[in-house]
């Protein structure tokens, strides 16, 4: 594994590049086809508000990947994530409008580890919700 | 029985999911993750990877699979309609790459009632056919009280 960040040039504390990602309800039709979960309430407004949503919801493991982008763009080798885990605590709430919904990802380094490993922290919140509790990744530096 | 009493249950192996370079391109399309890692298996090469690797939520797809076995078990008295991912967790031993044939098997680790929510908590260890170790996957899943307003 070759990640383009050296262990020696990372501090406690330092941050990874944010990002914004914009999500539609089309991206959330694209990756229940890639995924194969066709659970109902992400892509069935009707069925959706039926069980006590607000609207369709983004699939939690659609938030996940969408924040490991912070990590793998960063670390230049997406093979250099070993450990990455998050709790699920709001959803993603994605209104049918040419707005769609917003996921903002920023993360920072907050331990060195042993063999060139560090432990990193994200912050991922859609609107006014924290959206990913306790999300968590150990990379491996070069 | 109580679901608790389901601790430490294990379900059968799953037949071999084979990991596709197009599969993956598919799933980091659908992700907008174009890392050429996941996409051209030169630029993996260059990584000292064998051949194209998949992003590190991929495996969902195929233990997703395994821990459905759990989910359904119905002594867990699981009530799917509620079911929510409360928690996931990816721990690697290696990427996982195409051509990569891969064997889950899934075991309950904890099972929590509280207020009539069932609070199920799955290893899933994913390993190839030869039996080399990959990846463990933990997921929470959830199935929420009937009486809990959503």
């Amino acid at each position: 594994m070759t990640a383009t960040v050296s262990y020696d040039d990372v501090e406690v504390g330092t941050e990874l590049p944010s990002k914004t990602f914009p999500i539609q309800r089309s991206n959330l039709v694209q990756y229940a086809g890639a995924s194969g979960d066709f659970n109902v309430i992400h892509w069935n407004e009707r069925v959706a508000k039926s069980v006590g949503l607000p609207n369709v919801i983004a699939h939690g493991m659609f938030t996940m990947a969408e924040a490991s982008r912070v990590l793998t763009e960063w670390v230049g080798d997406p093979g250099a994530v070993v450990d990455y885990g998050v709790r699920f605590t709001k959803p993603v709430v994605v209104p049918d409008d040419d707005a769609g919904a917003s996921l903002e990802v920023s993360g920072k380094v907050t331990e060195k580890l042993d063999a060139r490993r560090v432990a990193v922290e994200l912050t991922a919140r859609s609107g006014d919700d924290k959206v990913l509790g306790r999300a968590k990744a150990v990379l491996q530096l070069a | 029985m109580s679901a608790a009493d389901a601790v430490g249950r294990t379900y059968p192996k799953t037949a071999p999911y084979e990991v596709g370079r197009e599969k993956i391109r598919e799933f980091a399309e659908a992700i907008g993750d174009l890392n050429p890692a996941y996409l051209d298996p030169a630029a993996a090469q260059k990584l000292g990877h064998p051949d194209v690797i998949a992003p590190p939520t991929f495996p969902i797809i195929f233990t997703m699979r395994s821990t459905g076995a759990a989910v359904f078990d119905p002594d867990l008295e699981m009530d799917y309609a509620r079911v929510v991912h409360g928690e996931q967790r990816f721990v690697y031993e290696r990427p996982v790459r195409a051509g990569d044939r891969l064997v889950c098997a899934t075991e309950i680790e904890d099972v929590k009632v509280r207020a009539g929510s069932i609070f199920l908590s799955m290893r899933t260890d994913v390993t190839t056919e030869d039996g080399e170790p990959v990846l463990a996957a933990y997921a929470l899943i959830v199935s929420r009280a009937a009486d809990e307003e959503s």
